[in-house]
C-alpha cells in the first residue's frame, strides 16, 4: 500500500494560474521522500491539497488507501503537517499549543499531556513549556512545529521546508530526530531548499517544476547519472603554475586553492597520486557544489530550455 | 457501535478543546473583554437610571432604572458574543493558526459549535456581570427564569453565529468592526433598550417592528419583568429561525472553504 497516492492532481487558482498540471505521485509506506522544486513550482500547493488546506481542482488523493474525498477525517488523522510558515497563536504557551492540537485530533487531555511532554522532551522544548510562542526563537518554533505535528502520532509526516532559517546545530539535531522517527516506521515527505538536507536524509525523490513532476526516482539512481564532479582542494603550499595532471582538468581559484573536475573514470586515489608526483600536498578537499544541487539545476534548466524551445 | 461511540467521544474532546481555548482566551484578557462592558453599563445605570431616570418616572409600570436593566444586560450579551467569535476566529485566520484545526479531523459542525459555545460563554459571563452591577442599583425579581435564560442563550448563539460569518468574510481587522459599529449598536439602541416603542408615533412603531433586536430585547424584558411590547412567541420563533438559517449558512461557508482555504 502507498502512504501517498496522488493521481492527476490539478489546481487552478482564482485568476487562472495553474499551479499543478496533472501530478501523479506515489510514496511508499516507510519511505523518506524528498519533494524538490524551485520557488513557485507547486510543492506547497501539492502539500496543501494533501493536508486539506488547499482545495484541489481535480484529481484524486489517497493516504494509506483512504480517499481524501470520501474519508477526509480518516485521511487527516493519518497526516501530521509541519508547514513552511509559522502558524501559531503567538500568545499561547508552548505546552498549550501542543495540548490544543492533540485535542483537535480528539485525544483526551490526560493522554494528550503525556504525549505532549514526550515530544517536547524529545525536541528539547520541555524547559520552555510555559514560554509564550512569541518569545521563542525561530529555531525553537520550528522544533515546536514538529512536536505539534507528531502529538497525534501520524503515520505520514509532511515537512514543508522544516529547517528554513534554522542554524546548523539545530538543523543537524532535527535531522537525527527525523531519521530516528523514520526508522521507527513513520513515512516522511520533505520539501526543502537545502539539497544537502535531501541528499542526507531521503531515499527517494521527486522534482516538481512548473506544476509537473520532472523526475521521480531513487536518490542513488539520480546521483549515479552525474557524469562529472568538481572538487575544491586547499593546498599546503601555494603553486603559481598549474601542473599537468593527465586527464584531470585543473583551475586556479587562488595560489593555494585549486579546482579539479573529475569524470566518472577518475578516482580520488588517482588524483592524489598525480598531485603527489607533482609535489603538491592537499590539506582538505570539498565538493564545489552539492551533487544533488547540480542535478537539480540541470533538470530545471533543461526543462526551462525545453519550454522556451517549444514556445 | 464502539466505533461510532469513539467517534462521538473524539468529537466531544475536540469541542471541549475549542471551547476551553476560547474561554481561556477571553479570561486571560478580561480587561479588554469583560471589564469595558461592565464599566459602560455601570455608567448607564448611574446616568440614565439614577440621575435622569428619577426625573423620567415609570415606564410600562416600572421605575425607569428597572425598565432599562433587561436591555442593558442583553446589549452586553449581544455585543460580547458577537465580538468574541469575530475577533477570535479572524485572528486565527490572520495568524494562520486556523490551519491547526483545518488539518485535523474535526468536522465543520464541531468547529462551528466550539466557536459559538465560546461566544455564548463570553456573552453569558458579561450578561451576568452586568446583572450583578444592576443589583447594586435596584432589586430584580425574575418573572420567568426559563424565558430569561432561553432568550439569553439563544440571542448569544445567534450573535455568535453572526460573528463567525463576519470573521469568515473579513479580510482585515477593519472588517470585523464594521458590523458592530454600524449595524449592531444602532439596532440595539433602536431596539427598545431605553424606551417602550409605545412612546413612538405609530409610523415609527411599525418601522421598529422591522428591527429584529426589538424582539429579543422585549422577550428578555418579559423574562425579567413580565412586560413586553411584542408577543414573546414571535420573538422565540424569530430567533430560532435566524439561528437555523445562520447555522446552515456557516456550515455551507465552511464546507466551501470560503475565506479559509484557497
Amino acid at each position: 500500500m502507498f502512504a501517498l497516492d496522488a493521481q492527476q492532481l490539478t489546481k487552478v487558482y482564482k485568476g487562472g494560474f495553474q499551479a499543478l498540471k496533472g501530478v501523479d505521485l506515489q510514496v511508499e509506506e516507510g519511505d523518506f521522500f524528498a519533494l524538490l522544486g524551485p520557488n513557485g513550482a507547486g510543492k506547497s500547493t501539492f502539500i496543501g491539497i494533501v493536508s486539506s488546506l488547499v482545495r484541489k481542482t481535480s484529481g484524486r488523493v489517497e493516504i494509506f488507501g483512504r480517499d481524501l474525498d470520501r474519508d477526509p477525517e480518516g485521511v487527516k488523522s493519518c497526516i501530521g503537517l509541519v508547514p513552511q510558515e509559522f502558524n501559531f497563536n503567538l500568545f499561547l504557551p508552548v505546552f498549550e499549543v501542543v495540548l490544543n492540537q492533540a485535542g483537535y485530533y480528539g485525544i483526551p487531555r490526560p493522554e494528550a499531556k503525556v504525549r505532549a511532554e514526550h515530544y517536547l522532551r524529545q525536541l528539547d522544548l520541555w524547559d520552555r513549556r510555559g514560554t509564550e510562542m512569541r518569545k521563542l526563537s525561530g529555531g525553537l518554533k520550528r522544533r515546536l512545529m514538529i512536536a505539534r505535528a507528531l502529538v497525534h502520532e501520524p503515520r505520514l509526516l509532511i515537512l514543508d521546508e522544516p529547517t528554513a532559517g534554522v542554524d546548523i546545530e539545530i538543523r543537524r539535531s532535527m535531522w537525527s530526530f527525523l531519521r530516528e522517527l523514520n526508522a521507527k516506521g513513520t513515512t516522511i515527505i520533505l520539501t526543502t531548499h537545502y539539497l544537502e538536507e535531501a541528499e542526507s536524509l531521503c531515499r527517494n525523490i521527486a522534482i516538481i517544476n512548473q506544476g509537473e513532476i520532472a523526475e521521480r526516482t531513487s536518490l542513488t539512481a539520480l546521483l549515479s547519472t552525474l557524469n562529472t564532479e568538481t572538487f575544491v582542494l586547499n593546498l599546503k603550499g601555494c603553486v603559481s603554475e598549474l601542473p599537468e595532471l593527465g586527464g584531470f582538468v585543473l583551475q586556479h581559484l587562488d595560489d593555494c586553492t585549486l579546482e579539479v573536475e573529475m569524470n566518472r573514470d577518475h578516482t580520488i586515489n588517482g588524483l592524489f597520486d598525480a598531485l603527489s608526483r607533482n609535489g603538491i600536498e592537499v590539506i582538505s578537499l570539498r565538493n564545489k557544489q552539492n551533487r544533488l544541487e547540480r542535478l537539480f539545476l540541470e533538470l530545471v534548466d533543461r526543462r526551462a530550455a525545453g519550454l522556451e524551445g517549444g514556445a | 457501535m464502539t466505533g461510532r461511540l469513539s467517534e462521538w467521544r473524539r468529537y466531544w474532546v475536540t469541542f471541549e478543546t475549542i471551547v476551553t481555548k476560547e474561554i481561556l482566551r477571553f479570561a486571560r484578557i478580561w480587561v479588554q473583554t469583560i471589564l469595558p462592558s461592565v464599566i459602560t453599563t455601570t455608567l448607564y445605570f448611574v446616568i440614565f437610571g439614577r440621575l435622569i431616570g428619577e426625573r423620567i418616572g415609570t415606564m410600562d409600570g416600572f421605575p425607569y432604572l428597572d425598565f432599562i436593566v433587561p436591555g442593558l444586560v442583553l446589549m452586553g450579551v449581544i455585543t460580547n458574543s458577537y465580538s468574541n467569535v469575530v475577533s477570535s476566529f479572524y485572528s486565527s485566520k490572520f495568524s494562520r493558526y486556523i490551519e491547526e484545526l483545518l488539518i485535523s479531523p474535526a468536522p465543520n459542525w464541531v468547529i462551528l459549535a466550539g466557536y459559538v459555545a465560546g461566544g455564548v460563554a463570553r456573552g453569558l459571563v458579561v450578561g451576568t456581570a452586568v446583572m450583578l452591577v444592576a443589583l447594586l442599583f435596584t432589586e430584580i425579581h425574575i418573572h420567568s427564569p426559563l424565558v430569561t435564560l432561553l432568550i439569553c442563550l439563544m440571542t448569544a448563539m445567534l450573535f455568535s453565529l453572526g460573528g463567525f460569518i463576519n470573521a469568515i468574510y473579513a479580510n482585515s481587522f477593519d472588517d470585523i468592526s464594521i458590523v458592530p459599529t454600524f449595524v449592531l449598536t444602532p439596532l440595539t439602541y433602536l431596539g427598545g433598550v431605553f424606551y417602550s416603542i409605545s412612546l413612538l408615533p405609530e409610523v415609527w412603531q411599525r418601522v421598529s417592528l422591522a428591527n429584529p433586536l426589538l424582539y429579543m430585547v422585549n422577550a428578555f424584558r418579559y423574562g425579567l419583568l413580565g412586560v413586553s411590547d411584542i408577543p414573546i412567541g414571535i420573538a422565540f420563533g424569530m430567533i430560532l429561525i435566524f439561528i437555523l438559517i445562520l447555522v446552515a449558512f456557516s456550515l455551507l461557508l465552511l464546507r466551501r472553504g470560503v475565506g479559509i482555504k484557497t
